[in-house]
């Protein structure tokens, strides 16, 4: 008789092969978060440097784009119409640099083009007027793109390509066994346009495929699909956060039976809030998640693998982590110094930061 | 402890597989009947008592399954027992004798009918 566990596997590989999308190859115009330079500055860079010099495809960015407008888009503070035309001007630029597939760094902007280009599709006449409008503004022209992608869309269709250059795996070296990852997808990345992600909104695969290529094992838990609490309007209002950092903490209790070894994320928001508010927890209630009063290392699908093709964890900013890495990169094999890791890119002392009063951080 | 200046609020998950459900199982024993509950709500929205005090048996019972039992007892002691529930209830379930039995088991009593328990 088939195994419960078993037909539930399959279940999920038939959800992912009905929502598998296709992503091109090469010739991308990127687009960066206008968050993330803040928060992980050294994600985007690694990205650039591994479809560049690793992967040797076309990535083409330009100094002109700006923030597609997703936050103020969802904090109620500008209009739609607003967003689009800030996203209509991403699309002339992409245009007159000659490309047609658009490649974004973050979730939220992901998913505001998406539903830019549904809004248009389903209302001819918003887009003739957003064309008028952004014509009227800037001069500009545009031509909308063939292929939209999230940049962790591109590490995933080229997730065997890393693993056939890695340097190190998701296996723990202390005791062979798999590395135990929770995945965070990031909320508007298939939840509002299901078909446009890998894998659709219940059992998206895109960071699962990222963590099963590389050698580790992807943790289910209730909470996975849970917001991580950033959620825009829950933390901009300062008297919301407390509901932000509840809804972390909920998705924490839960993850914690299951002693996951890191935490892969998706979006520009889930890092930061998954990583700061274990701090906060923390400091707090004097709780930690991790083993022996650390926290769980959170890493963005791009810090993962530059890990993996052996980039420097200090050169990837894994220093800008709240929670400690080290623990993670001990058990990768990696190694690391901690004379190096709070030294600028000319090697002068950038000093310490101040430690947390609960968590243990190297 | 360091104050951000907002606070953490505690968590609303219901765990069944760690859930005290030993009140719920001796109500069950002697009111089956608690077990043909559909939750439409009649009895919540026809509760004289409802508005104020936040009395609705279907929550009741949800509350019983879940082993939430404080949140029981703050129920029935806002009950009075009238009997409308009983009423409407498209299953005919007694309801008063359901809360009658939650007051049992969990020890407390509806305000002024403590002579038909």
């Amino acid at each position: 008789m088939q195994d419960l566990s078993d037909m539930i596997y399959e279940g999920k590989q038939k959800i992912w092969s009905d929502y598998q999308k296709e992503i091109p190859d090469d010739n991308w115009f990127y687009v960066r978060s206008c968050i993330r330079q803040n928060f992980f500055p050294g994600s985007e860079k690694a990205f650039l440097d591994i479809c560049r010099g690793d992967l040797g495809k076309d990535i083409f960015e330009t100094e002109h784009h700006t923030t597609c407008g997703g936050i103020a888009y969802h904090c109620d503070t500008i209009p739609q119409e607003t967003a689009m035309t800030i996203v209509a001007r991403q699309f002339a630029l992409m245009t007159e640099a000659g490309y047609d597939n658009y490649v974004c760094s973050c979730i939220t902007s992901f998913g505001n083009y998406i539903e830019t280009l549904e809004s248009w599709y389903e209302h001819p006449e918003l887009e003739a007027r957003i064309r008028e409008l952004l014509f009227k503004a800037t001069g500009r022209e545009f031509n909308k793109p063939k292929y939209i992608a999230h940049a962790s869309d591109l590490i995933f269709k080229f997730r065997f390509d890393i693993a056939a250059k890695a340097k190190y795996n998701l296996i723990n070296v202390h005791t062979g066994k798999p590395l135990r990852g929770v995945e965070h997808i990031g909320c508007h990345y298939g939840k509002m346009f299901p078909s446009k992600s890998v894998g659709g909104a219940e059992y998206p695969y895109v960071l699962c495929g990222m963590i099963e290529a590389w050698g580790g094992e992807v943790v289910d838990y209730p909470e996975r699909r849970h917001c991580c609490g950033y959620g825009f309007r829950q933390y901009h209002i300062k008297a919301n956060r407390g509901y932000s950092i509840s809804n972390t903490r909920k998705k924490f209790e839960s993850m914690e039976p299951f002693a996951p070894d890191f935490i892969l994320t998706n979006c520009p928001g889930c890092p930061y809030f998954l990583d700061r508010w274990q701090y906060a927890i923390s400091e707090m209630e004097g709780k930690t998640y991790g083993k022996g009063g650390y926290g769980i290392p959170v890493l963005t699908y791009e810090e993962l693998a530059g890990l993996i093709l052996g980039y420097n964890p200090w050169d990837l900013g894994l220093q800008l982590h709240q929670v400690a890495v080290e623990p993670l990169l001990d058990k990768m094999g990696i190694p690391w110094t901690a004379e190096d890791k709070y030294k600028g890119l000319d090697g002068k002392d950038l000093k310490y930061p101040e430690l947390p009063h609960w968590m243990k951080c190297c | 402890m360091n104050n951000f200046g907002f606070h953490i609020v505690p968590s609303s998950t219901i765990n069944l597989d760690t859930a005290d459900v030993s009140k719920f199982n001796l109500i069950r024993a002697v009111e089956p009947d608690v077990m043909r509950c559909m939750s439409c709500g009649s009895c919540s929205a026809t509760c004289p008592a409802g508005n104020f005090s936040g009395m609705s048996v279907r929550k009741l019972i949800l509350n019983l399954e879940r082993g939430r039992e404080e949140e029981v007892v703050k129920m029935v002691r806002s009950c009075m027992l009238c009997g409308k529930c009983l009423m409407v209830c498209p299953r005919g379930l007694n309801t008063r004798r359901i809360i009658l039995a939650a007051c049992r088991v969990c020890g407390d009593k509806p305000q002024e009918k403590s002579s038909e328990l």
